[in-house]
């Protein structure tokens, strides 16, 4: 069994995103999931299922107490860290295949900015209890300081250098520039991002995500229900999660310029059915630029190593061959946890993402990454509406 | 220094990992040795990922090895920290044939590559934790 067309994101919600939200952790979650629930054209009753993310402390019981939801069927998470909110639609779809469920809401939100710093949380994260042994008493706290030398190491075998990091920086932060709700908004240079102070050699300030305040939401709906619905659906054609090899510790991996999401893509362009050049738009998980540099590797839009070479040029830009993170992604819109990529990539799929909207989008592509090298993917292709 | 003063993480030592935290104490790099296959692994666990055999002894590392990749890290994302910024954590491919992360001093950044070959010592961290390190070899 396939899951190619059987689920499809019916409804999309997101907050305004900010430094500090003054509200609560769970009802930033209420007010995106309530208006992904009515941009579904659903009554909260309706919805049967529910996965939300393992690590923003609400959990299903928060939400079907708070909607007075009479008949859950499904519920889960997928504690993932970033590859959560994908990993999250595949196992709605999952669900909604099996005939357990229909509509499934999955909602993420944080006060990641007026809240706990990430660097303190990471060490309460049971995922991460062998780095929280070994290697944050010698130093290494915060994934940045555990990621920087999977780049550095990029770097020295391959060439790739901070000018090719910065053009994925700079290009990200004019797609927010557009996005009418993005918490950067003033033009980024490459000298800008040179000039900016050193986090972990070789990442720099601006190769760093944001820390938000905020929340969105998604509706998964099976696809025949779909049809009808609301809104136009964007249908799930291909959806896969990937683990790395020893995914406990960057440290340990027999290649560390290998994201789990190398295991994922084949997988999901094969059930897909679609080939790199279909893709229209890409919404690819950006906590550092060289993330997105070594995914667009391992998606296989090119060879390992060329990564630095293809993203120069204008390739990822709008109007380029691959335009990636039209909102602004998590280094200048907002740390969504990569929900918000989900929400603007259904957004380019329905033609309702304004001035980054790419001409006549059809197929696109979306990705998650998180705990120190989990990958997810969904490829989706814009539905028919009756 | 005493433990009451000490501002970095500590570990959570657990019964798979006291040996080697045990050894650090006394100067040895204590890798754990499947008593089945014979495989080598690192950071400490439980069971062996090749044949599955919990039965293990510790063995002293030569404490040599070679750089794989490394970091300068320059924010403090823990207070504890800040008075040692900027400080080098390295990567180092063990004569052994694992991996592990930990500082490396003596070393200017711009003098960082790949091979690079170092030694482990010994960093008293408090009476109960020392901390394992790397200098440049020779």
């Amino acid at each position: 069994m396939s899951l190619k067309g059987v689920g499809a994101v019916t409804g999309i919600g997101e907050t305004r995103y900010s430094r500090a939200s003054g509200k609560t952790v769970l009802a930033l979650q209420l007010e995106a999931s309530l208006m992904a629930i009515r941009d579904a054209g659903l009554d909260p009753k309706q919805i049967d299922g529910l996965v939300p993310y393992a690590g923003s402390g609400v959990v299903a019981e928060d939400l079907a107490t708070a909607f007075g939801l009479p008949d859950v069927r499904y519920a889960a998470s997928t504690p993932m860290g970033g590859a959560s909110c994908v990993a999250a639609v595949q196992s709605a779809i999952a669900a909604i295949a099996a005939g357990i469920c229909r509509h499934v809401l999955i909602p993420i939100g944080r006060n990641g900015s007026s809240g706990a710093r990430i660097g303190m949380r990471v060490q309460h994260m049971p995922q991460f209890r062998t780095i929280g042994e070994f290697e944050m008493p010698i130093g290494a706290i915060a994934p940045a300081q555990l990621y920087a030398p999977m780049a550095r190491r990029h770097m020295e075998l391959y060439g790739t250098t901070s000018r090719q990091l910065a053009e994925i920086a700079v290009t990200v932060r004019r797609h927010a520039i557009l996005n009418g709700n993005a918490m950067m908004t003033k033009p980024l240079t490459v000298e800008d991002h040179q000039a900016s102070r050193m986090i972990a050699d070789p990442l720099r300030l601006y190769d760093c995500s944001l820390e938000s305040d905020g929340a969105c939401a998604l509706v998964v709906s099976a696809a025949d229900l779909a049809r009808t619905m609301r809104a136009r659906p964007v249908n799930v054609l291909g959806i896969a999660e990937g683990h790395p090899d020893s995914p406990s510790a960057i440290t340990q991996r027999t290649d560390m310029t290998r994201l789990g999401i190398a295991k994922a893509a084949p997988r999901a362009f094969e059930m897909a059915g679609v080939s790199h050049a279909d893709i229209d738009v890409a919404e690819i998980y950006d906590c550092f630029t060289y993330i997105v540099l070594c995914q667009l590797e391992d998606l296989g839009f090119c060879a390992k190593g060329e990564g630095g070479r293809f993203v120069m040029g204008g390739t990822i830009g709008l109007g380029g061959k691959l335009p990636i993170n039209t909102h602004g992604g998590l280094l200048s819109q907002a740390h969504m946890v990569g929900m918000n990529h989900i929400v603007e990539l259904v957004r380019q799929l329905r033609g309702e993402a304004g001035a980054a909207q790419v001409e006549n989008a059809r197929i696109g592509l979306v990705t998650g990454y998180g705990d120190m090298g989990d990958g997810s993917i969904a490829i989706m292709q814009r539905g028919a509406h009756a | 220094m005493s433990t009451d003063t000490y501002d970095k993480p500590v570990p959570e030592i657990t019964p798979e990992s006291k040996p080697y935290w045990d050894g650090l104490n006394e100067g040895r790099l204590r890798l754990q040795r499947c008593s089945a296959c014979g495989k080598v692994r690192h950071y400490p666990r439980p069971l062996c990922d090749a044949c599955y055999a919990f039965e293990h002894e510790w063995i002293d590392a030569s404490g040599r090895g070679r750089v794989h990749s490394w970091t300068v890290a320059h924010h403090p994302f823990h207070p504890g920290f800040k008075p040692d910024l900027p400080y080098v954590l390295a990567t180092v491919d063990l004569e052994e044939g694992v991996r592990m992360n930990a500082p490396l001093r003596g070393v200017d950044p711009s003098a960082l590559k790949v091979g690079l070959a170092v030694h482990v010592v010994f960093e008293r961290a408090t009476d109960g934790l020392t901390l394992p390190a790397f200098v440049p070899a020779g």
